[in-house]
């Protein structure tokens, strides 16, 4: 109980300097909780060490701890040791002197002398107050006995003292009361209900955080908290605490009388401001300051809890941090006129088992303010906007706090909000279009690879373009990543006002050749076609080739004919054409096979070596856990490619690339499976396969998800037990979408076969483009389902049989290229003369 | 149109492995050619059907095309749009597609349908398998 947190084993050592030789300026800080000791932090990293003696006061004697974290160690989430930031070891190290434990009385601003309770006076140069608060205790009769002590068994919630006694009390007590519904109030009284203790909750307010939330919301929070079997007590004053010895009980106002043996006191906060007050410094509400944290003494300073700025006393630990940062600048002179101009103050948590969050104001203030609330108390979600003058000013979520990154940025960016105001709170339909066609002005973009706006859909429109294709043609819009396809449809459909043309391209596999992909690919067979220029041929409208639709007749007919299909390399985008990814200033990417994410010193040796011959100005870890060697001459490929010794990792096609992987069992203590392993398997077997569009997979070790295998074309996932969750169609990029659940298997092996099989069935019946989070939605997961498990089609052993086929037929691109180009000037510049701009590269 | 045989024998092939530019040859005293002067650029036989490749005739950096009816075209090298190398787009009878954003010009006029451009277009013939670029 009484162990020193974040103690020196030894005990205190003191460092003694003599003043006269020290000429640093001296700089005490009163009050060593998270304000206090954040602001030492920041002055020491900005060289404070060199300009100041350090000395903080401490009326604790611990080193600093995150005071914010008691409730997870009341509920025994968390042990006391996690929450220690400085220890004393700390400070020793940093050359700070912590007089822990010794409370300071009062300060001698005039002689700037801090008085403390051993009798000491210490002098100082610059003074920060940082005495943050002290829990309030309501008057009540018998709550105190005669030396003002509270009576045993009625506790504060503020330190770890007090924490540390509560957790003893648990053991012998069984029933709490605890006064306060607010935030700290609601977490104690879910603390101790986990120690299996009885709790009443008293509230004085009609609403529970009647602070930040509304009458409704605190409503459902309410419904929420009594579910847990927590008796909620609103609008109701404790009025005497009973027991002599001991707390026995609480009287309330109304005569009830509710027992227990022990009784937890949250009502708020007041800030400690009896040194201020004693040194006559400005005392409001808080320590009076100014935007640089001064008070009306120019060389004492008031940060955190305990300090008012304009007016505001803040309670949480954010402001106070931005406090500390300013004030470090200001003293270290980093920058002499930083201010510090309030703080917009915004809270996400959970209370009491439920997601809270809350920013700025929680009900409308002015006439003209908007609200906007969604209320769905049978769900236990509350949520709801204020907006003034086109600005979020206050939000609060309940329950359901899914859009708060938006809505966060929103209220500390001021950003545009959206017309439809419920877009604020949820995600309407399919969540693509973000606002009304009609409502979009003419200069909003559409399509954000190309730049095309909504006005040039609509003058595409206007000048006969009869379809939507004609459009994307015309315009460009869509032909990016292709993600705003159904947004330039709509545009397309409302610029045309319903007059759209049946785009019978829009069901070509490609667009050069007028039949879907059963057809092609029957017709394919039929006739024999084994190279591009034998499709166009044999089934183009006059045998006229197609620029677009040769890469993806290539990558079908790679897929139909395997070994035996017939290249051309003008059938090819210029990616394939050289196995290796063309960037923006004309030079490529080469990114060597990484299986599973897994390399060894000895690659990254070589890459490294090959980065340095090759002057590569650029080496950068992708987002698939391999290296990427970015701006490597066109010319230097085969050279490249050869030093390097490793086969192509495919980062350019629309193949098979990469399957992330955590570190599954081998190492992490959470790991059910060896992902690692299995990643590399994967990537093993089903290397350089082509698709209608990259296939990007993952496997993770165990539901937490290192490796975001829910949102990959396959993701595999270890529950344990030998067994693995196979998710398809997430996706992660322009669209994010959690794959789905398509089987749980009990092997390795079973992931394997199912994963060929999925893909397979994907190669053979997907869009040319279409990746599999559209793929899967369109087809039906059930339909895939049964296809794939139950066999409905009697499809499954064609799969696997062509999918082997692919397999069979892999060779290594850079290990045919590099040899002997397969046409000549495969690898010549294509800007030989003039220089491009460059790619910046930090 | 005849074509002085002052073209170089044996035009080296710049750029393949060595990466250094391309030197134009001029070649004088041709029939005039419509615009500028006549360079031979290098060898037909380094532009493979249905594909481009990049050569310098003088200082201008030009894109040549060999189509797959055997058709010759030429260009500039960079793209109008944004500066992508033409040489490593895609072909067909109709239209040079770029590999950076995926613009088409029409050999015919140069324009495009996606409003980039236009594309410049250079006279291009073959004499005695050497590549000659008028600019």
């Amino acid at each position: 109980m009484t162990a020193v947190l974040g103690g020196r084993p030894e005990g205190l050592t003191s460092i003694s300097l003599d003043d006269d030789l020290d000429p640093r300026a001296r700089l005490v800080v009163v009050g060593n909780g998270m304000a206090g000791a954040r602001f030492v932090e920041e002055v020491l990293e900005r060289g404070g060490g060199e300009q100041f003696r350090i000395t903080v006061f401490g009326d604790e004697p611990h080193g600093n701890y995150n005071r914010i974290m008691l409730s997870p160690v009341l509920a025994g989430e968390a042990h006391e040791d996690e929450i220690v930031l400085n220890s004393h070891d700390w400070y020793a190290d940093n050359g700070v002197i912590l007089r822990a434990g010794v409370r300071v009385e009062r300060l001698d601003t005039a002689a700037k002398l801090v008085h403390a309770a051993d009798g000491t006076a210490t002098p100082y140069d610059h003074l920060v107050l940082a005495t943050g608060s002290y829990s309030f205790i309501p008057p009540m009769t018998g709550v105190r006995r005669e030396d003002g002590d509270l009576l045993p068994g009625v506790y504060g919630f503020r330190t770890i003292d007090e924490t540390r006694e509560m957790l003893a009390a648990t053991s012998r007590c069984r029933k709490a009361v605890v006064m306060g519904g607010g935030l700290l109030g609601l977490e104690a009284a879910r603390a101790l209900q986990g120690h299996g203790m009885q709790v009443e909750l008293v509230h004085a307010m009609p609403h529970l955080m009647n602070a930040q939330l509304d009458a409704e919301a605190g409503a459902i929070l309410k419904r929420s908290v009594e579910s847990l079997g927590i008796g909620v007590h609103l609008d109701s004053l404790a009025s005497e605490v009973l027991g002599s010895e001991h707390v026995e009980g609480v009287l309330l106002q109304d005569g009830r009388r509710l027992d227990c043996d022990l009784l937890v006191v949250a009502a708020g906060v007041r800030p400690h401001t009896d040194v201020a007050v004693r040194s006559g410094l400005e005392v409001e509400r808080g320590v009076v300051v100014d935007d640089q944290l001064r008070t009306d003494d120019p060389d004492v300073y008031a940060i955190g809890e305990c300090a008012q700025h304009r007016g505001s006393v803040y309670g949480l630990v954010a402001p106070a941090w931005e406090h500390a940062t300013v004030l470090a600048d200001v003293l270290t002179g980093t920058d002499p006129t930083a201010e510090y101009l309030g703080s917009r103050t915004a809270t996400k948590l959970k209370v009491a088992g439920v997601d809270v969050a809350t920013m700025g104001v929680n009900t409308p203030e002015r006439d003209d303010d908007e609200f906007l609330v969604i209320s769905e108390p049978r769900r236990g979600v509350h949520m709801s906007v204020v907006i003034r003058d086109d600005r979020l000013v206050g939000a609060t979520l309940l329950g359901d706090t899914r859009k708060v990154a938006f809505l966060t940025q929103a209220f500390d960016r001021g950003s545009p909000l959206p017309e439809e105001r419920i877009r604020l709170l949820v995600d309407l339909t399919d969540g693509k279009e973000e606002v009304g066609v009609a409502d979009m002005p003419a200069d909003s973009q559409v399509c954000n690879c190309n730049g095309v706006t909504k006005g040039a859909i609509c003058g595409a429109v206007a000048d006969g373009c009869g379809s939507v294709g004609a459009v994307m043609d015309r315009t460009r819009a869509g032909k990016g990543c292709g993600s705003c396809k159904p947004l330039v449809k709509q545009v397309v459909e409302w610029a045309a006002d319903g007059d759209v043309a049946e785009d019978p391209a829009a069901s070509y596999y490609v667009p050069g050749i007028p039949l879907a992909k059963p057809a092609l690919v029957a017709a394919i067979r039929e006739q024999d076609l084994r190279s591009v220029s034998a499709v166009f041929a044999a089934l183009a409208p006059g045998g006229a080739e197609e620029a677009r639709s040769k890469m993806g007749l290539t990558s079908l007919l790679k897929m139909v004919w395997g070994v035996d299909f017939v290249p051309e390399k003008d059938g090819e985008f210029i990616n394939d054409r050289v196995h290796a990814n063309i960037q923006r200033d004309g030079t490529f990417s080469v990114v060597p096979q990484i299986k599973g994410g897994v390399t060894t010193p000895a690659q990254l040796k070589k890459i490294a070596e090959v980065a340095e011959k090759y002057e590569v100005p650029m080496v950068k870890i992708t987002g698939g856990q391999r290296l990427d060697l970015l701006g490597v001459r066109k010319e230097d490929l085969p050279a490249v490619w050869d030093d390097l010794g490793m086969p192509s990792g495919y980062a350019y096609g629309k193949s098979f690339r990469t399957v992330k992987t955590c570190v599954g069992s081998d190492f992490c203590r959470f790991g059910l499976g060896d992902s690692t392993q299995l990643g590399i398997d994967l990537e093993t077997r089903f290397q350089g396969i082509e698709s209608p569009a990259k296939m990007k997979l993952a496997v993770v070790g165990c539901p937490r998800n290192c490796a975001e295998a829910y949102v990959k074309d396959v993701g595999v996932v270890a529950i344990g037990n030998g067994r693995w969750e196979v998710y398809v169609g997430g996706a992660a990029g322009a669209s994010v979408r959690k794959g789905d659940l398509l089987a749980t298997v009990d092997s390795p092996e079973a992931v394997l076969e199912l994963t060929g099989r999925f893909l397979q069935y994907y190669r053979e019946n997907a869009n040319w483009l279409e990746r599999t989070y559209d793929f899967v939605p369109r087809v039906g997961l059930e339909h895939i389902r049964r296809v794939l498990l139950e066999d409905s089609e009697g499809v499954v052993a064609d799969l696997d049989a062509g999918m082997q086929a692919s397999i069979d037929a892999y060779r290594d691109p850079w290990g045919q290229d590099a040899g002997e180009p397969a046409t000549p000037g495969q690898f010549r510049s294509s800007l030989p003369l003039v220089p491009l701009p460059q790619v910046p590269v930090r | 149109m005849s074509v002085s045989t002052q073209a170089p024998e044996a035009p080296t092939t710049p750029g393949t492995e060595t990466g250094t530019p391309a030197t134009g040859v001029a070649v004088p005293g041709t029939a005039a050619p419509p615009a500028g002067r006549a360079y031979a650029v290098g060898r037909a036989a380094d532009v493979p059907p249905g594909e481009g490749r990049a050569f310098v005739a003088g200082d201008v950096q030009v894109a040549v095309f060999r189509l797959r009816d055997g058709a010759l075209h030429a260009t500039q090298a960079a793209c109008p749009h944004a500066g992508g190398p033409l040489a490593d787009g895609q072909t067909d009878a109709d239209v040079l597609v770029c590999p950076l954003h995926l613009y088409a010009y029409r050999w015919s006029d140069g324009s495009s349908p996606g409003g980039a451009g236009p594309l410049r277009r250079y006279p291009v013939r073959e004499v005695d398998g050497v590549l000659v670029v008028d600019v």
